[in-house]
């Protein structure tokens, strides 16, 4: 996440930033919906320079089989950073501490979401591969994660997005890039259901006073609501194609 | 972390009995909601660490420990100092702890300690630099060895007191000179978390183990005297107006705590 001891960067010029973007402009976003035939629900996510692939398998016989809930269906995720998803040294294979606990704060979006009562024994997972990374992967992941699950067929009492608000060049700028996030003054990722504006993701790094941060939690709903808007799209567009009609990298 | 098995059977339970609680304004150990447990904070425990402390919330008891060795420092910050923060839940320290390795609750825990103590800027870590590829590297190992619950905050606690008492180094010639000293490493800003929970339409703060158990939501908010340093959700959902809240309780909590901290 951010440091704000970074080295000095120029975030904002212009009252631009780095991509030329305003304040509260998204990045380019683009949803994918089925993309892998195999899994019961799949996604592809573009925003920015993240490239997030999603996939869901489940309900299914939960294993080790000692771990399972009579009660409920057990949600696990797993997000994974691939080692070349980054523009400098060839990254570490495998889960990080940093990986690690992503997707446990992702695994908890989607617990208070699914209605996991229905599928008693089994697990539901969700599989997030980042193959290339810019800044907000987290997010980008929830953003995918969510029309992925919805293409399995798994009930949701709700939909969910995700973006950054942070700070950057003393401005509060929406959507964090790279640069942004690792010279920027404060990162703070949020995840808001749909329906009932609720905070499913919050996480917070930098210096900020409750001020700022409630101001923030507006643009994100914001950002939030555009993005539902590209995700509505994305399934509507799947179904609407048919079977048979395969989607282009 | 493995589950206890009291814990699921309870579960239903216990929330209902706590629920009964709340409903009368009080909660199963008598705090009111917004009531941290006894806080106490003991420095200088560990006499082979430049700084060390034990915080006790209430039952729960966390030991920090502070290191320093020389290391490389990153790529990308060839000139600063390098801040590792780790977590330790003993198995000593719970029934439903065991060894192998780190939980995700673990490791979360450990970094949102290290987003707080690295967010509030409270150690100047460009101070770190020694001389061309070589840089001071800061170890802030943190033991959970009682678990009565809430040990985020007493982790970060523990943390901020262990910095507080820790010295610098005596450094010649590239090396640290181990049992020497320099000065004291005099952390600016002190960082403290607040944790609270959801059980029912109440928030509690400073959650028992038994609240632990039953929560609906999580939420733990770093603090210095005039910003937010650092949040993290854990379960559960949360409004804006419930997270305008909790950030006046963790104002007004993290002040008490600094107050204990500084001693």
């Amino acid at each position: 996440m951010a440091d704000s001891k970074g080295t000095k960067m120029q975030l904002i010029i212009d009252g631009k930033r780095t991509d030329g973007r305003g304040a509260e402009d998204l990045r380019d976003l683009r949803v994918e919906v089925g993309v892998i035939a195999e899994a019961d629900g799949s996604s592809y996510v573009e925003w920015g320079g993240n490239k997030i692939l999603c996939g869901i398998y489940g309900p299914r016989e939960c294993i080790p089989r000692h771990d399972s809930s009579p009660y409920h269906a057990l949600v696990k995720c797993r997000y994974m950073m691939s080692p070349f998803a980054s523009l400098e040294e060839h990254g570490r294979m495998g889960p990080s501490r940093r990986s690690t606990e992503l997707s446990k704060v992702i695994r908890e979006v989607f617990e208070n979401l699914i209605i996991a009562e229905k599928f008693p024994n089994t697990q539901i997972n969700i599989y997030l591969d980042v193959l290339q990374a810019n800044g907000g992967t987290r997010t980008a992941s929830i953003t995918a994660a969510a029309v992925a699950l919805v293409n399995a067929g798994i009930p949701m009492k709700d939909m969910v997005s995700a973006v950054a608000v942070g700070k950057a060049g003393d401005v509060l700028v929406l959507d964090l890039n790279k640069s942004e996030d690792n010279f920027g003054q404060s990162d703070m990722p949020i995840a808001v259901s749909h329906r009932d504006k609720k905070l499913l993701l919050l996480q917070m790094d930098g210096l900020l006073t409750k001020e700022e941060i409630m101001e923030m939690v507006d643009m994100a709903e914001r950002g939030c609501d555009k993005a539902h808007v590209v995700q509505a799209d994305a399934l509507k567009r799947f179904y609407e194609r048919g079977e048979g009609e395969s989607f282009k990298w | 972390m493995g589950e206890e098995v009291k814990d699921v059977i309870m579960a239903s339970i216990r929330r209902d009995i706590m629920g009964n609680t709340l409903s009368k304004g009080i909660r199963f150990d008598g705090r009111k909601f917004d009531e941290y447990r006894p806080i106490e904070i003991q420095k200088g425990v560990i006499k082979t660490a430049e700084g060390s402390a034990v915080a006790r919330i209430g039952n729960t008891q966390v030991l920090a420990c502070v290191k320093f060795d020389v290391v490389k420092p990153f790529s990308d910050r060839p000139t600063e100092g390098v801040l590792v923060t780790n977590g330790e839940l003993l198995p000593t320290a719970s029934p439903g702890f065991e060894p192998g390795p780190p939980s995700a609750e673990c490791i979360e825990m450990a970094r949102v300690v290290d987003r707080a103590i690295r967010s509030a800027e409270c150690i100047d870590l460009s101070s770190f630099f020694i001389e061309a590829d070589k840089v001071l590297g800061i170890y802030i190992d943190i033991y959970v060895m009682d678990h009565a619950g809430n040990y985020t905050d007493a982790a970060t606690a523990a943390a901020t007191a262990a910095l507080t008492d820790a010295k610098f180094p005596k450094i010649d010639k590239g090396v640290i000179v181990r049992g020497e000293y320099t000065g004291m490493l005099n952390p600016t800003k002190l960082p403290v978390t607040t944790t609270m929970v959801k059980v029912g339409q109440n928030w509690l703060v400073d959650p028992s183990r038994d609240e632990e158990r039953v929560l609906e939501t999580v939420l733990t908010i770093g603090t210095t005297e005039q910003h937010v340093c650092a949040m993290q959700k854990g379960r559960g959902a949360l409004s804006k107006q419930e997270l305008s809240d909790a950030m006046d309780i963790a104002f007004k909590r993290g002040d008490d705590i600094r107050k204990i901290i500084r001693g």
